[in-house]
This record gives C-alpha cells, structure tokens and sequence, in this order.
C-alpha cells in the first residue's frame, strides 16, 4: 500500500509496487490525461510533476512515490498553468494533442524555475517532450507568450 | 496515398437537392431532431430508412441547439474536422460554441472520398478540403435555408426578412429563436430545389486569420480522449507479441507461465500474432514476457538492409523494368552534352512513429453486432475487415471513430492490422467481452509499414550555354500499392506512388525520362506523410541545383528559367526568395539553400539559412517557405501544417533512418529512431500565396521540399551534395 498526494488529494495505491506511475494513473485512478508513448524515458508524452519536477511517469514506480505530492495534467492549477494552458489554446499549438499534456507540465516547470527563459532555456528544459507534429516553433512562442503575460 | 484511388477518373456528382427528414437520437435520455442532409444520388432513400441508420447526415442539430457535424474526412491533427467545419459554418451562420464534429462512416454514398471519385470514404493524400469543398458548404446552406423557412412560416413573415447571426434567428419584430427551437420544425420543411452558395466577398470565415481551432481546449488539459484513452465497463487491456522477422509463423506457444500470472485474462493467436490479454497494461505486459513461442522463419524475409541496399544500387545501374516517363531522346541528347552529373541517391526506410502507438479496441454484443473503436482513417475498408474477422456483415459493425495521436499514412493500412488483431481477440473472448489492443513502442517500431528504401540513379546534362538538355531518373524501390486492394492502380509496372514527384517535374528538360524497378521485398511498406515525394522531391531539387552550379547560375534564376509553363510553380518559388531577402549577403558561416516542389497540387517553396559550427556539423536556422493550395480555408491552419511539415520532414532527412539486419529490425524505441526535437527546430516563416482557385492539401506538401533545400544549402557550404540519407550520418567528411 503506497500513499501520496494526487492533485492535491490523498491517495493510497494497492498494486504491484513495480507498476510504473504511468499506469497506475492511468488504469488503475483513471485519469487518461497523462500519456504513453515510449516506456523509456525517450518522448516526455507522460511527463508529470513529482513533489514540482518534471518527472517521466513510465519510468517511476508506485513504490517509489510514497509521500510525494503528484500533479498530473489534469490537476495543474494556479497562475502559470493556467496561463500556459490559455497560450496554448489561443496560439492553436496542439496539432494532434496527443503530447501536448507532457509539454505543458514540461513548460509550467520551466516557467516555476525561469520565469523569463531564453530560447536555448526553452530548448534545454523541452528537448525530452518529442511532437511528432513538430508543433515545436509554436511551443516556443507560446512560452515566451506566457512569460510576458505572467510578467506584467 | 495520393493515386490511392484514380484522381484521373474522378467523378463530380452533382449534388443539387438535399433530403430532409426528422430522426430521433436517443443521446442520453434526450431525444432530439436531426436535419438529415443527404446526397441527391440517395435521394430516394425513404425518410423510414434514414431513421433506421443514425448516421446518414452531414450535419445534425439537436434541440439542445448543439451543431453535430459528421465529418466523412479523418482527424490525425492535421485540421480537417475544423476545415469541414469552417465550410459548414461558414454557410449556416451558427454558434462556434456549439460545434462538434464526429467522424461519420457506413455510407458511401454520402462519405466517399469525391477526390477520388466517391467510391469509398477514405483520408489520404491530402485531399479532405477539395473532397468537402462543395459538400459541406452545401450542407451548411441547405440546414440554414430549411430554418429560416420555419421561422419564417412560425412567425407568419416572410423568410427575406429573416436575419440570422451566430445561431440566433431573428426577425424586426422582435422575434427570436435559437437553432435548437427550430430543429424539429425545419426538418418539416420542404426542401429547396437549390441552395445559393455565398459569394467569396461574403466570407466571414473561409481565409479569416483570426478564426481559431474548436478543439485546442481540450488538448491543453488532458480532456481530449484518444483510443488509448477508452473506458468502460468490462474493458480489458491486450499487448502483441509480433513475429521477429517479417514473414515468420508461429510455430507453437506456451503460455501456462502466463495464464498462471494473477491478473492475466487470457493468452489467444490471432492472424497476426499473440494477444495477452490483462486486467491493466502493466499487467498484460508482464505476462508478455512469460509467453514461450517457437517461430517458423521459413518464408521470413532475412535479408538486411544492407544486402537490401547493395542489391538496388547494382539494379539502378541496369535497365529499368518499366518507363513511366520517357520524352525525346535521352541517349542522344546525353551523348552531345557538354556536361554530364551522375550519381546514386540512397534514401533508407522510415517509420511513421506517432507518439500514440497504434491501437484499436473492440468488442463483440450479445445480438451478434461489432463495435469498433480506433483511428479508422479507411472506415469502409475497416468495417468489412471488422465484419470478416468477426464472422458477420458490415452492416452489423458499429465504427466508433477516434481522435489519433498522429497517423502520417500509418492510419489508412489497407490490411487493417490493429482492427484484425482487436477484432480477433475480441471474439476470441467471447461475446460482451470488450479487449482493447494497445501496441507498445517496440511492436510500433518494429511492426513494419515503413516508407520503402529507394536508390535512384540518375544522370543529367548541361548543353554549351549551360541548358539542362537531358535528365534520367531511374528509381528502384519496393511499391505501397502492391499487393494491396489498391494494386489495380499499378498500370504497365509502375505504381505511381513510386514515381510521382519526378514524372511530373515541371522543369522545361526536352529530354527526360523516368524508370522504375520494383523490387521484391518481404517488408511490409506504406504510403507515408507526402509518399514519392518524400525521395523524388530530394533526389531532383538536389540534382537540379547542382546543375544550376555546374553552369553557374543563381539557383533561383535557374529554375525560373526553365518555368515559363507553370506559373504557380514559379510564383511561390519567387515569393520564398523575395521574402527571405534571397539577393541579400549572409554574415559569415551562414548558407542558404532553396527547393520547390508541387505535390498533392500544392505548390511549395523553402528558402532555408544553416549555419556551419565547430563538430563539423550544421544546424538550420531559418526556414522561409512561400505556400499556394489554392482558396486558403484556415490560413493560421495552412501555416500550422507547413510549419509541421518542416519539422517532419527535417527530422527524415537529417536523422532517421530504420535498418535492419538478418531480417530483424534493428530500431526499437525513440532512442535509436531519433525524429526531430525542438532544439533542432529552426525558425519558420511562412507566406501563403494569394489564390483564389479550388482548395487543395496541406498535410503533406509541406514535407517534400525542406529535404533536398537543407541539402542545397550544405552544397552550398561544402560544394557536396549529399545522396545518401539520412544527412547527418553521412556527412562525416565533408569541410567548408
């Protein structure tokens, strides 16, 4: 029995403490938000937040969790994530979508670190979250859009 | 897919009349009414039978006043449920908020793809918004004419004087309804002979720059659902263990270690291979790995890409096995060239690699009758496949379309594989038993369907005064078409997927001609994100520049000179170097590059900037491509795909690349098969030519041209051009 937070509530998991994060929120808790594209820490699609950093859910076992605060991309909150997920949608950056919750938990991090990050911070902290759609030029404007926002 | 069916023999149905009926869905416990828009070639389809099957519109209102449009084209990301949309809404006048668009299918008649003459529903080579073009506008009209008409007749005006605007209905004095209040009195009224279209002036959304995407929302905060996505009741979760060669059988499987597995459900063979089917991913997975299988390799293919390769390069130096293009006389005209270019291009196989691995889920009903869920890009070809499988008719298979996480072909696979498998389990199960079949990275990986291996062998000459005088192409390569359903396309030898891109090349060469070798190769190939001209477009635009060197010209110039037949051509070609300041220095290290290429009839142009670093490596900076696809319906669309475009595109041609050897693949997952990342993604401008003629694709036009401009700026730097890809494996050498 595992217990930790999830989007703010508490939680216990009763499985196989080898289960990857990854499925135990998806099958298991039911929360389809978070994404599965590669099991190996190579394309960032289930990236969620584990105690804030961006963590790779297909890598992390349930039994590596207990106590840790999760935030999936159903559970992001507050000024900078609202605001990324706002810059998204009016800049029309998801083609497909279907990493797009990895790249927003990938770009609220960013934003939480470096409230005002360049395009060489921009490429270091999003180089894990492949696009297949390379949707990549507008991720790019959409974070620098969102700083701005948030700085005034 | 672009000949996928002939668009030479396409037919253009008049579609001049509308049938309307009133039908009753049972969405929850709601009943509303549906306006059914439906082709004149049903038109005589009885109002009982339309009822019968839900799914006979284009666009449904309900009394809740939602917009239900049912789109006969296939969402992957590429915008075409917002297209149709946009030329549904543009004609109805509706509220946006109330838009939503499903995938219809099961009638072809209504469905059927008009860019290939109607005869089944199918998205493919970039045709869902000259397929929807009339269509769906027609649709938009005919609902909007049918409730005006019954506002006019409930508040006793006449319908002239009837204003509509964002899905209010209104009339001087004071009255007021809301397209949902009129619903089921429209679907009463008589239908109009014929509904005007309004005119290009009168666009408020066709080419509106602000108009945004109805479905972005949903993507930002984990809401939009996928087939991995799918929940309910009883729902079981497979993994598939595939054949480690291509060809191979399975001989004999243990799975008693499996079956013993708390939470393993069931261990079945389908067609295609073994599905383990659990309570939950983790756990079908882990009894994956407990399955024993003894294969049977004796029909495997068990060359390596290698052999595979060596083979094409001797047999692009013979002659080819048929001629799709062959004007005046290329011998001769070679023969008293001054100058003569040679050489062998070598392009490796490519995988499609969207991040959702493929999938489909499916489940057998008490009465006998099929749902499938999944990204049905082929939903008539799907739905007989379904039927076969599960040992019914295709009338009793209910498709249930999903959103995709990309496709870029790898959808629309005429085997319908992932339904096979689905389908199989799924009566292997028995009946109420719904299993969905997730792939992992690995059998997407390794799971065949590539962009086939080429070699092309090609040769050009310059005359005196610097003229292209003569230009061969031999190309030799594995055929998407054959063996398929689609294999009556082949004509005299030649898949026209093979060689378009270089059989249509609109230079002004006297003598040109194109070969093709098809080779025989157990490696399952599909048609992938602009198909021949993923190799074609490189292999000429490449070749074409070096000669505009070899004679010393402006590479720009060169190709406007040899244009004076197509205008398109040269206008976006001239409107990417205008706008990237073509004429103008570059600082030091810094190079550029330009290509055009026409595919799917859309005209693109890249004018790319790379700079040279220290690794004796590049990276590409900017990319300024000039766009013409006709009648712009979402311009911020357009852009969006050619902006993707580039970076699939670049992504092929730098890095990717799958080999095999003895037979098995070599490539598993995203660390060895390397796509684009954003650190690589260069700056992308992007102008859309003004055009007023029929809408035509951007899904995959805007890949062919960025290859081969990457190359032209590299020649540019180190006066190599690169054949064989990808780019950055075979570029060790090279110095400025």
């Amino acid at each position: 029995m595992v217990a930790f937070t999830l989007n703010g509530e508490a939680r216990t998991l009763d499985v196989d403490p080898e289960m990857p994060l990854l499925w135990a929120v998806r099958d298991v808790i039911g929360l389809t938000g978070t994404k599965f594209g590669c099991g190996l820490a190579q394309c960032g699609a289930c990236t969620v937040h584990v105690n804030g950093m961006p963590t790779r859910s297909c890598q992390t076992a349930v039994g590596d969790i207990e106590g840790a605060s999760i935030t999936t991309i159903e559970g992001v909150s507050g000024k900078i994530g609202e605001t990324v997920q706002a810059v998204w949608a009016e800049f029309d950056v998801p083609q497909c979508g279907y990493c797009q919750s990895g790249q927003i938990m990938s770009a609220v991090a960013l934003l939480t670190e470096t409230p005002k990050p360049s395009d060489d911070d921009i490429d270091s902290a999003m180089s894990g979250n492949l696009c297949r759609c390379a949707t990549y030029h507008r991720i790019r404007a959409a974070i620098h859009e969102t700083a701005n926002r948030l700085e005034t | 897919m672009s000949q996928f069916l002939s668009k030479h023999n396409s037919v253009r149905p008049t579609r001049r009349r509308f049938l309307v009926g009133a039908g009753v869905t049972t969405a929850g416990l709601a009943v509303g009414y549906r306006l059914v828009l439906a082709a004149s070639d049903i038109a005589q389809t009885t109002t009982a039978k339309v009822q019968a099957n839900p799914f006979q519109t284009y666009v449904e209102i309900t009394k809740g006043n939602r917009i239900i449009i049912y789109s006969s084209q296939f969402e992957m990301g590429q915008g075409s449920y917002f297209g149709i949309a946009t030329l549904v809404m543009e004609e109805l006048d509706g509220d946006w908020a109330q838009v939503d668009v499903v995938g219809g299918y099961g009638n072809t008649a209504l469905y059927g793809n008009l860019a290939w003459g109607g005869a089944a529903q199918a998205t493919g080579g970039s045709t869902s918004m000259s397929s929807s073009w009339e269509r769906y506008r027609k649709a938009g009209a005919a609902a909007r004419a049918l409730l005006v008409a019954a506002a006019a007749q409930r508040w006793d005006v006449p319908a002239g004087e009837i204003k509509v605007a964002s899905g209010v209905v209104s009339h001087a004095s004071g009255m007021q309804a809301r397209y949902g209040d009129l619903a089921e009195a429209a679907a009463g009224m008589p239908v109009p002979d014929d509904v005007p279209l309004k005119p290009r002036d009168k666009w408020a959304q066709i080419g509106s720059d602000s108009l945004k995407r109805y479905d972005s929302a949903g993507k930002t905060n984990g809401a939009q659902t996928y087939t991995i996505d799918l929940m309910m009741e009883g729902l079981q979760t497979a993994v598939m263990i595939h054949p480690p060669k291509f060809g191979a059988e399975i001989e004999s499987f243990d799975a008693t270690k499996a079956k013993a597995l708390d939470g393993i459900v069931d261990v079945v063979q389908t067609p295609r291979g073994i599905a383990v089917v659990g309570r939950d991913t983790w756990t079908a997975l882990k009894g994956r790995d407990l399955v024993e299988v003894t294969w049977n390799e004796e029909k495997a293919e068990g060359r390596g890409t290698a052999e595979i390769m060596a083979e094409y390069n001797k047999a692009a130096d013979d002659l080819g096995a048929a001629t799709a293009r062959d004007d005046g006389n290329t011998p001769a005209a070679f023969a008293s060239a001054e100058k003569i270019i040679e050489g062998h291009y070598e392009f490796p196989y490519l995988v499609h690699a969207s991040i959702e691995p493929l999938n489909a889920a499916a489940r057998i009903n008490e009465d006998g009758t099929i749902d499938v869920w999944g990204g049905h890009q082929m939903p008539d070809l799907y739905q007989a496949a379904a039927a076969q499988v599960g040992g019914t008719t295709p009338d009793k298979v209910r498709l249930h379309v999903m959103k995709t996480g990309g496709s870029f072909g790898r959808r629309a696979v005429l085997d319908a594989d992932v339904i096979i498998e689905a389908v199989s389990t799924a009566r292997a199960l028995g009946r109420g038993k719904p299993v969905k079949v997730q792939w992992t990275r690995e059998n997407d990986m390794r799971g065949g369907r590539y962009r086939p291996a080429y070699v092309h062998a090609v040769k050009a000459g310059l005359d005196k005064k610097g003229n292209v005088v003569a230009l061969h192409d031999h190309i030799v390569g594995q055929s998407v078409l054959g063996g398929s359903t689609s294999a009556a396309m082949i004509k005299n030898g030649i898949d026209p997927t093979s060689v378009e891109g270089a059989t249509n090349l609109p230079y002004a060469i006297p003598n040109l001609k194109v070969e093709l070798t098809t080779t025989d190769v157990n490696i399952p190939v599909l048609w992938w994100r602009s198909v021949g001209s993923t190799h074609t477009a490189y292999a000429v635009e490449t070749l074409i520049d070096e000669l505009a060197a070899a004679a010393n010209r402006d590479p720009v110039d060169f190709r406007l000179s040899m244009l004076g037949h197509h205008p398109r051509h040269a206008a976006v070609l001239k409107v990417a170097a205008e706008k990237a300041g073509w004429d103008k220095p570059l600082p030091e290290g810094r190079f550029r590059g330009v290509a055009l290429h026409e595919s799917l009839s859309t005209y693109v142009a890249d004018v790319v900037e790379i700079t040279l670093n220290d690794e004796n490596g590049f990276k590409v900076d900017r990319v300024v491509c000039a766009v013409d696809c006709g009648t712009a319906i979402n311009p911020d669309q357009i852009r969006a795909q050619m902006e993707g475009g580039i970076g699939f595109g670049l992504g092929a041609i730098l890095q990717e690349e799958l080999t095999l050897k003895g037979g098995v693949v070599d490539q598993e997952n995203y660390d060895t098969y390397t796509p684009l990342r954003i650190e690589q993604m260069p700056r992308v401008e992007v102008h859309i030519v003004p055009s007023e003629e029929p809408p035509t694709g951007v899904g995959e036009p805007g890949v062919p041209p960025i290859g081969p401009a990457v190359a032209n700026a590299l020649r540019a730097a180190t006066g190599k051009t690169i054949r064989k890809l990808p780019i950055i494996k075979n570029m060790s050498g090279m110095t400025p």
